[in-house]
């Protein structure tokens, strides 16, 4: 079958396209250019590098297969950049690589694809697709500390339908590495991405400041009753839960709230966690109905035990056997064992 | 594979092919003094008196250089020195990037220069240096050189055409028009990669842009790219059928057109082989690599270095904002097989289909 394979550059989505081609599919791999890197740096590590570009195409050439570099900088300002700087403006902590997912690989790639008459779009995340009873599914990886079910919550079931995840399958890294020697692909060794690809210095803040430099204004850190205890220098330097730049007069306390009309940071004991959680945008890789799962409240959090309660608007209400700390903006994924059932993003 | 990117480089002729051959047997340096030096030198002052008389000009005022972005380069550097810099809205990078802090001479929607523009500019600023290509690299649509030759002779500017793409597609007296100086390039003639020219009216003096062992009278430092360079100058004794290219062309347009496209600069005078078709809503990305996967290489906007295909600043300065992205260039090689017409118009009417079912899909 004809298949698009989204390639970064990197060892991950190049050895997918060296599997596509091994099984005989016609491979048509594809590298979004998300910016202008001569512009940003060429610093290493970092995903959609102009030198990522320049290994894909490398990638494509040893491996005999077609290559195009589409133009998706406007698409990425629009949807995740700016909508990361919005995010933090309205006092939330964002999740980039989901909203990259879900408008740039998941959205346009995958209707580009469809416009070639692909049957497929594969790519290097660590996930499973899984043939069930009524469609698709999706698994975490077999390596579970890969596995990159918890960004991927937002994909669509029909999206899922067209998707392939290769690498979801393998027991580690180092297989997909020695995979990568095998095919002879000069980018075995490369490092793994780190952190979020736009944010060149590692200063988050940098790229908020330009688009919301409102999100970097001064303000007030306040307990709940109203007491000033000091400043800060921009609530987009705060999330939820979060201990780290508070004033000496705040020790043992963790950012409770985040109101950006008053700019101010509000305070409170650490511990006082909540049992309810609000969610918006919720996607269902299942029937929607009420049921008891788990769920994960952050990329790197454990999976807790929950009641999902599904309700109008794709909005949903999680209520968790024990009070947790959930931060706006942040994705809450609901597991049955391996399998993701759906996911929304925290109110 | 049908080629249809004949903007973006001609085939190779086969006369500009035998001379690079026989070039490559050569040995020896155009500067060294011993005979195979002297033997290396006349085969060069023979290209050279052929890209003059070519260009109608003296053998002494052509300078040959690495390609068209040189030319241009030193056509800026040279001519624009102390002068203030107009460059047309739709003109190529390699002028775009050479001239810096350059004030943009608008076009009309249809690609042609906005001359009431030109001439009010020229008046601000006295002693320019007007640059301004022939022919659009991406519509095909031509400009006055004539009118804009006279205007600038008017107000004390200097006119440095690029004549890339018009060259050996159409025969124009750009030097008699009023050019003071025009820029070529070997292989959009079907000649190699690797030479170009800069000719200039005579008794311009022009400074190197690198300096080098003072080749091409201390106008371009750097030993000649000789097979490159003979193989230019062949390229010119080879016959263009513009005529016949051009009703490919048409029918072409034509059929596209019924097929959804719209021909952009379609209404002003253009280049024989080259159209640049729109396609309402539907990447010009997507149409380009469906049109390759097709067998068909077309291309889009200015395709960059790393590849990726960015928006065409030529449809945007034509006021096309939307369909910018949305339109790509096919352009008819001078070896163009006459039955490449209907294959061609197969695929695009195949895509058009393909993409329009998505937009259903998609609502």
């Amino acid at each position: 079958m004809k298949v698009v394979v989204a390639m970064s550059g990197g060892v991950d989505s190049s050895v997918v396209a060296g599997l596509m081609a091994r099984e005989g599919h016609e491979v048509i791999g594809v590298t979004l250019q998300l910016y202008d890197h001569g512009a940003a740096t060429s610093r290493k590590g970092a995903c959609c590098a102009g030198q990522d570009i320049h290994d894909a195409r490398r990638v494509a050439d040893k491996l005999g297969i077609a290559h195009y570099v589409v133009d998706s900088e406007v698409r990425f300002r629009q949807s995740v950049i700016s909508a990361f700087a919005d995010s933090y403006a309205g006092g939330q902590t964002p999740v980039p690589c989901i909203a990259c997912n879900q408008h740039l690989k998941f959205g346009d790639l995958l209707e580009m694809a469809r416009d070639l008459g692909a049957e497929a779009l594969a790519t290097g995340h660590y996930v499973r697709r899984i043939e069930g009873a009524d469609g698709a599914e999706m698994h975490k990886a077999v390596d579970a500390t890969r596995d990159q079910s918890w960004f991927l919550f937002a994909t669509t079931r029909e999206q899922l339908e067209f998707c392939r995840f290769p690498l979801g399958h393998y027991a580690s890294k180092a297989e997909v590495r020695a995979l990568a020697v095998e095919m002879g692909l000069a980018v075995a060794e490369k490092p793994d991405s780190q952190d979020i690809c736009f944010v060149p210095s590692g200063s988050y803040a940098d790229v908020v400041e330009k688009y919301r430099p409102d999100a970097l204004e001064d303000g007030e850190i306040v307990t709940e009753d109203g007491r000033v205890l000091g400043a800060h220098q921009g609530i987009a330097r705060y999330t939820i839960g979060q201990a780290k730049r508070l004033p000496n007069a705040a020790a043992h306390m963790v950012v409770k709230k985040i109101e950006p009309g008053t700019k101010r940071i509000i305070v409170g004991p650490r511990g006082v966690q909540s049992a309810k959680v609000q969610l918006r945008a919720v996607n269902w890789l299942t029937a929607p109905r009420e049921l008891r799962a788990g769920v994960k409240l952050r990329a790197r959090d454990e999976v807790r035990p929950v009641r999902i309660i599904p309700q109008a608007r794709e909005e949903a209400v999680l209520l968790l056997d024990e009070p947790a700390l959930a931060a706006p903006g942040q994705a809450a994924v609901f597991y049955e064992g391996e399998r993701v059932l759906g996911g929304g993003f925290i109110v | 594979m049908i080629y249809l990117d004949a903007n973006a480089s001609e085939p190779l002729r086969p006369a500009a092919r035998a001379a690079l051959l026989a070039a490559l047997e050569i040995t020896g340096n155009p500067s060294s003094i011993h005979q195979p030096g002297r033997w290396a030198r006349k085969r060069l002052e023979e290209a050279r008196e052929k890209v003059a008389q070519f260009c109608a000009a003296r053998p002494a005022d052509v300078i040959f250089c690495a390609g068209a972005t040189e030319a241009n380069a030193l056509a800026v550097h040279a001519l624009g020195r102390g002068r203030p810099l107009l460059v047309g809205a739709t003109e190529h990078d390699s002028i775009r990037a050479a001239a810096q802090g350059a004030i943009f001479v608008p076009v009309n929607d249809d690609g042609t220069l906005d001359f009431a523009s030109l001439e009010e500019m020229l008046a601000r600023t006295p002693h320019a240096l007007l640059c301004l290509m022939a022919a659009n690299n991406e519509t095909g649509v031509l400009h006055d050189i004539g009118m804009a030759g006279r205007l600038c002779a008017a107000h004390g500017a200097l006119l440095h055409v690029d004549a890339v793409q018009e060259a050996g597609r159409m025969p124009r007296d750009w030097l008699a028009l009023g050019a003071a100086s025009v820029a070529l390039s070997g292989h959009k003639m079907g000649g190699p990669m690797g030479a170009g020219a800069l000719v200039t009216r005579p008794g311009l003096e022009i400074d190197p842009l690198m300096r080098g062992g003072g080749q091409e009278l201390g106008r371009r430092g750097g030993t000649q790219a000789l097979p490159a360079i003979m193989g230019l100058a062949a390229a010119l004794n080879d016959s263009y059928e513009a005529e016949q290219i051009g009703q490919w062309r048409d029918q072409i347009e034509v059929a596209c057109a019924k097929a959804g496209a719209v021909v952009m600069g379609g209404g002003a005078p253009r280049l024989p082989n080259t159209s640049c078709l729109a396609l309402p809503g539907v990447r010009a990305e997507t149409q380009l690599i469906a049109l390759d996967m097709a067998g068909f290489a077309v291309s889009a906007g200015s395709a960059c270095s790393s590849g990726k295909v960015t928006q065409s600043h030529v449809l945007t300065a034509m006021g096309y904002d939307s369909l910018a992205g949305q339109a790509i260039r096919v352009s008819l090689p001078w070896n163009m097989a006459a039955d490449s017409v209907e294959k061609f118009i197969t695929a695009y009417t195949r895509m058009v289909d393909r993409a329009l079912r998505g937009q259903a899909r998609s609502v």
